[in-house]
Order: C-alpha cells, then sequence, then structure tokens
C-alpha cells in the first residue's frame, strides 16, 4: 500500500462513463483515460447485461429458443428472429410459401423504421437535441400497434417462425400500414428540418469518429456504418433472402465515414423501407402464411379440435418440438444495424447443439477506441450513439 | 447429387464458389475443404494459421476483407475438444467461408488480431466463454461473465445454473456471492419419444438384417 503511494505518478486521468448513465445506451461501462479533456484510450467494459443466452438456448427447442432473439436487439426484435429462423429452416431444407415471405419482407422494413427512429432520435438527445425524441417516440408509436396487431405484442414479438409466421395479418391491417406509409415521408422532411442542416448539430456529428473503408472493413463494420465509410455492401442486395430482389430500392453510400454520415445513411434508409414496405403491400397476395407440414407448423386452432391427427400433431410440437437433421449453418440478415447472423450448429435431436449469435453492435463497439482517439470526452458520447448500439445484442 | 459432384471437381462449369473451394483447398494448411449447403467450409491446422489467414485475405480471388464472427464450439468426446470457427466475408467478391480449427483445453491457437483487429473481441469471448487459448493475443481478459468468474460456461460440462448466484444483502449494505440453491433439482429431459429414437423395431428381421434369430 505505503509502496504505490511513493512511486505510481500519473498525469492523465481516468473516468468511469456509465453503466448508469444516459448517453451510455444501455449498460456500457466505458473506462476513459483522458489526458485533460482528450480522450488518450478507451475501454469498453461488456457484459454488464449478460443473460447467457446461448447457453439457454441449449437447453431449449427450436420453437423455445426463437423468443430470445426477441430479447436480443430489443429495438428491433422482428429482424433477429429472422436470422434464428432461415437458419433453422436452411438445416431443415424447407421453403416458406409466397405470402410469410412478404409478411417477413413487410415486417422487417418495419423493424427497421422502429430500429433507426430510435436510434437517431436517442443519438440526437445525446448531443443536445430533445425534440427529435419527442417527436419519433409517437411514430414508434404506431409501429409498434402494427406489430401488436399481427402478433399480439408490442416489442417481444415472437412472430416469424422457422416454416413460416405465427399468423396471418389480421384484416384491415394492411390498408393501416399503407396508410401510414403514406404520411411518413412528411415525418422524414419534418426530423430532417430538425437535424440535417442544423448548426450545432453538424457541428457535434461532422468530421468526428471518421472510419476509412479499409478501416471499416478491418473492425468488422457492417450495415449503415460500413456503408457511412463508403463501401457499397448490404445484404439485402449482394445476397437477397426473401422477396427483397422482388422489391426495387437503393442503397445509400456514405463518403467521410464520420457520425454525420452514419445519420444520413439511417435516414436514407428510413426513406428506403418505406418504398420497399408500399410495394410489399402491393404485391402481397392470399395464401398460407406456413408450410403444410404439421411436423413444423402447428396445425389449426380448428383442425385441432376436430382431428385427432391434429391434435398429436399439435402436442408433440409444443412439447417435443421438432428434430432438425445434424449440420451447421451460418446464416445472415441485414438487421437494422448491420449483419446480424447465426452459427447454427445441430446435432440431429431437437434443440440446437450450439447457436451462436453474432451481434452487430459486438463488432462496432470494440471499434470505439480506434473512433475516439484524440477526440473531446462529448464526442465519444457522439460516437456511442452513432454506432447505434444496444446491449441487449451486445452482451446476450 | 449434382452438388456432390461438383464438389469432387468434376463438373464441367464450375460455379464462382466452386472455384473459390478449390482455391482454398490449395492453400498450404488446410486439410480439408467441402461446400455444404452452399457454404465453403475449410479445415485447418493451428500451426501457421496466421499466415492462412493472411493469405485468404490479400490473394487475388479470395479477398476477405472481414471476418465477421469467431467462435468456439465444444464437443467434449472428442480428444481436440473444441472446434474454433471463424466466419469469413468477401465484400468484393460477395462470397463467405468458414474455417475450423480444432484445439484442446491446454494447446493455444495463433490469435488472428494481426489480421483482423475485431478478431480481439471475439478471441476474448471464447477464451471467456469456453477457456480457449489464443497466443500471440495480448489482451486475452475475460469480455462477457462478470469480474472475477470463475469457469468456462459454454462449455458442455458447465451446469446451466451456474455455481453461485448473487443477490443484495440489506444487512450488509453490498452484493453477495453464495453457491446456487435450487429449491428443486435441476431437470433436463431429452423430450426423445421411444417412437423416434427407435430407429427399428426389436425382432424386425428385414431392419437387422433378416439373419437373426
Amino acid at each position: 500500500m505505503e509502496k504505490t503511494t511513493k512511486t505510481v505518478e500519473i498525469d492523465s486521468h481516468s473516468i468511469n462513463f456509465g453503466p448508469q448513465h444516459p448517453a451510455a445506451h444501455g449498460v456500457l461501462r466505458l473506462i476513459l483515460e483522458m489526458d485533460g479533456e482528450v480522450v488518450e484510450r478507451a475501454d469498453p467494459h461488456i457484459g454488464l447485461l449478460h443473460r447467457g443466452t446461448e447457453k439457454l438456448i441449449e437447453y431449449k427447442s427450436y420453437i423455445q429458443a426463437l423468443p430470445y432473439f426477441d430479447r436480443l436487439d430489443y429495438v428491433s426484435p422482428m429482424s433477429q428472429e429472422h436470422a434464428f429462423a432461415l437458419a433453422t429452416e436452411k438445416l431443415l431444407g424447407i421453403e416458406v410459401p409466397e405470402r410469410a415471405k412478404w409478411i417477413r419482407t413487410l415486417f422487417s422494413e418495419i423493424t427497421r423504421v422502429l430500429n433507426h427512429l430510435l436510434n437517431l432520435t436517442t443519438y440526437a438527445l445525446d448531443v443536445g437535441a430533445i425534440t427529435p425524441s419527442l417527436w419519433a417516440f409517437e411514430e414508434r408509436e404506431k409501429l409498434m400497434e402494427f406489430h401488436e396487431a399481427a402478433s399480439g405484442a408490442r416489442l417481444h414479438a415472437n412472430y416469424f417462425r422457422p416454416g413460416g409466421v405465427a399468423k396471418d395479418l389480421p384484416a384491415g391491417l394492411e390498408d393501416k400500414i399503407g396508410e401510414w406509409a403514406r404520411g411518413f415521408p412528411k415525418f422524414i422532411d419534418d426530423l430532417e428540418g430538425l437535424l440535417t442542416a442544423n448548426r450545432i448539430w453538424k457541428q457535434r456529428t461532422v468530421d468526428i469518429g471518421i472510419m476509412t473503408a479499409e478501416q471499416a472493413l478491418a473492425w468488422g463494420f457492417s450495415g449503415p456504418c460500413l456503408r457511412a465509410s463508403g463501401v457499397p455492401w448490404d445484404l439485402r442486395k449482394s445476397q437477397p433472402y426473401e422477396m427483397y430482389d422482388q422489391v426495387e430500392f437503393n442503397v445509400a453510400i456514405g463518403r467521410n465515414g464520420d457520425c454525420y454520415d452514419r445519420y444520413l445513411m439511417r435516414v436514407a434508409e428510413m426513406r428506403e423501407s418505406v418504398k420497399i414496405i408500399v410495394q410489399c403491400l402491393a404485391k402481397m397476395k392470399p395464401g398460407p402464411v406456413k408450410v403444410a407440414d404439421n411436423k413444423i407448423s402447428p396445425p389449426s386452432r380448428q383442425a385441432m379440435k376436430r382431428s385427432m391427427e391434429s391434435l398429436i400433431h399439435h402436442f408433440k410440437l409444443y412439447t417435443e418440438g421438432f428434430h432438425v437433421p445434424a449440420g451447421a449453418t451460418y446464416t445472415a440478415v441485414e438487421a437494422p444495424k448491420g449483419e446480424f447472423g447465426v452459427y447454427l450448429v445441430s446435432d440431429g435431436t431437437n434443440r440446437p447443439y450450439r447457436c451462436k449469435i453474432r451481434a452487430t453492435g459486438f463488432a462496432h463497439l470494440q471499434a470505439t477506441e480506434t473512433m475516439a482517439k484524440r477526440h473531446m470526452l462529448a464526442d465519444a458520447v457522439a460516437i456511442v450513439g452513432s454506432l447505434d448500439i444496444v446491449f441487449g445484442e451486445i452482451d446476450r | 447429387m449434382a452438388e456432390q459432384e461438383a464438389a469432387a471437381e468434376a463438373a464441367p462449369a464450375p460455379t464462382a464458389t466452386e472455384v473459390l473451394a478449390a482455391a482454398i483447398a490449395a492453400l498450404p494448411g488446410v486439410t480439408a475443404v467441402a461446400i455444404e449447403k452452399g457454404e465453403i467450409v475449410a479445415h485447418a491446422g493451428r500451426d501457421g494459421l496466421v499466415g492462412l489467414m493472411t493469405a485468404l485475405r490479400d490473394t487475388a480471388g479470395m479477398q476477405f476483407e472481414q471476418v465477421m464472427d469467431v467462435c468456439g464450439v465444444d464437443w467434449p468426446e472428442r480428444a481436440d475438444r473444441f472446434d474454433v470457427v471463424y466466419n469469413l466475408l468477401s465484400v468484393s467478391l460477395n462470397q463467405r467461408a468458414r474455417v475450423i480449427v480444432t484445439t484442446d483445453a491446454v494447446t493455444p491457437v495463433p490469435s488472428v488480431h494481426g489480421v483482423w483487429p475485431v478478431a480481439t473481441w471475439w478471441e476474448r469471448e471464447a477464451w471467456d466463454l469456453f477457456g480457449i487459448i489464443f497466443s500471440g493475443q495480448p489482451d486475452l481478459r475475460r469480455i462477457l461473465t462478470d469480474y472475477g468468474f470463475e469457469g468456462h460456461p459454454l462449455r458442455k460440462d458447465f451446469p446451466l445454473t451456474g455455481y453461485v448466484e448473487v443477490r443484495y444483502d440489506e444487512d450488509r449494505k453490498s452484493v453477495v456471492y453464495e453457491p446456487v440453491k435450487l429449491v428443486q433439482d435441476f431437470r433436463n429431459f431429452d423430450f426423445l419419444s421411444p417412437w423416434e429414437a427407435m430407429t427399428s423395431l426389436p425382432g424386425d428381421d428385414k431392419a437387422h438384417g433378416g439373419a437373426k434369430p
């Protein structure tokens, strides 16, 4: 004790940022080594929200494992379910019906808007603009009502299932979504009116936390953060899944890779999402929403009441689940935050042998030090905000 | 069936994925390459892994600029119980590949953080959750588990409930760690019904080759 007090002499000082800090976007604990007000080192401590999701999934049947994905990135729940459902379907070797694909595409995009609304406006809140978040939360509420109408839950939807979606959209929902999609571009205009040309906003974000394309690739960036650095890469275009090859949309590419470009990417993506939503609604046709095989998807409630076989199927499915042939796959989707992947290993039983969740924010957060070095403390907040970090996903 | 033939390099017009798989198979250190469900899966040795990964990143025609994921898989019945799985992505060629390296609990795997800096946290995670050691990794701290945690929770022999539980103690005004107390034994059903677990019925002469008494 006495020895250390004698010998240690430090110029810089450390700051403990979080885990209980509103700008930490959850439970980020950032140990910052400062030189005055300039960040010299940033060491993110994560895991404060670690719940052992991957371990728990190994003890659950495939149907029971799905709801855990809602609880990862709780801001864009359906996108996470999507990756797991696609991975399971790939191992099962099944193809979901067309209407289910349209519904999944539609709700993936609704989820994307939901996510970006939260991220952009809380990011603006972090750097001092309070109005955007007040406006956006009203819009988010409308979108969560669509979630609720389709799945019964506002956030933890449990809607995309291996083999299709849980149930068809209720009557009239498509019209409501269409009506919302007509009005939403006006909202984006209003939001942009608050921020895009705002002098304070630009002073806080332009040229802050620049990532070059090479750096962004080496640090495992994906999604809007990678595109902001000028890499034209979008899984919906390059490795299309569901109905993304049948809808027309543009992919916005940034130039500077700074915090401002990452903001612009998300605004542009929301506009494209609305286009995709409108096209989905126009192209959707009535039809089945899950595979006909009752070994994988449950029989209808009516059939269950009248047919012995359906009753047995229902019972078997919700106790034992279904068996997935042995194999492994890495399946990824373009989640709102970037590439969200599931590495699923099956040993032929009804439970996953291993389910590794490739969390988008995990890679992004790691680059904090590279981005925040030699920036002011307040810029570190802008950088963390621009990365779109949600700890449910990073800590798993 | 056509895919299997193509994977054996016998098909007349190989696809881009098959060409890439053949190129990866020719790299030093790669022991086996297969295309499973349309995904390239390469098995490689531990030694020379950094050279192999650098080649995968820099060789024209491969250009795996990104490692999207590094993770462990535990197979306790094997001598080399751990798989270390690297999921690579080539943005310029729009291709993915998976490189699998095996190791046991004491043999280190060379770290690839010099090839892709992003690998650092994933290697930390594999160390934390599986106890896989990465040589040359300067920052092999735990990452997801609690400060002072003991054990590697994603190993198959680590119980789901763990060994310690925490609660806030009002008297001591602090969080205390105690051994896990379960009021009911943890029950782990395998859900395998006798109908599906039995692949053939006892006394079924056809299934048993017809020769048994």
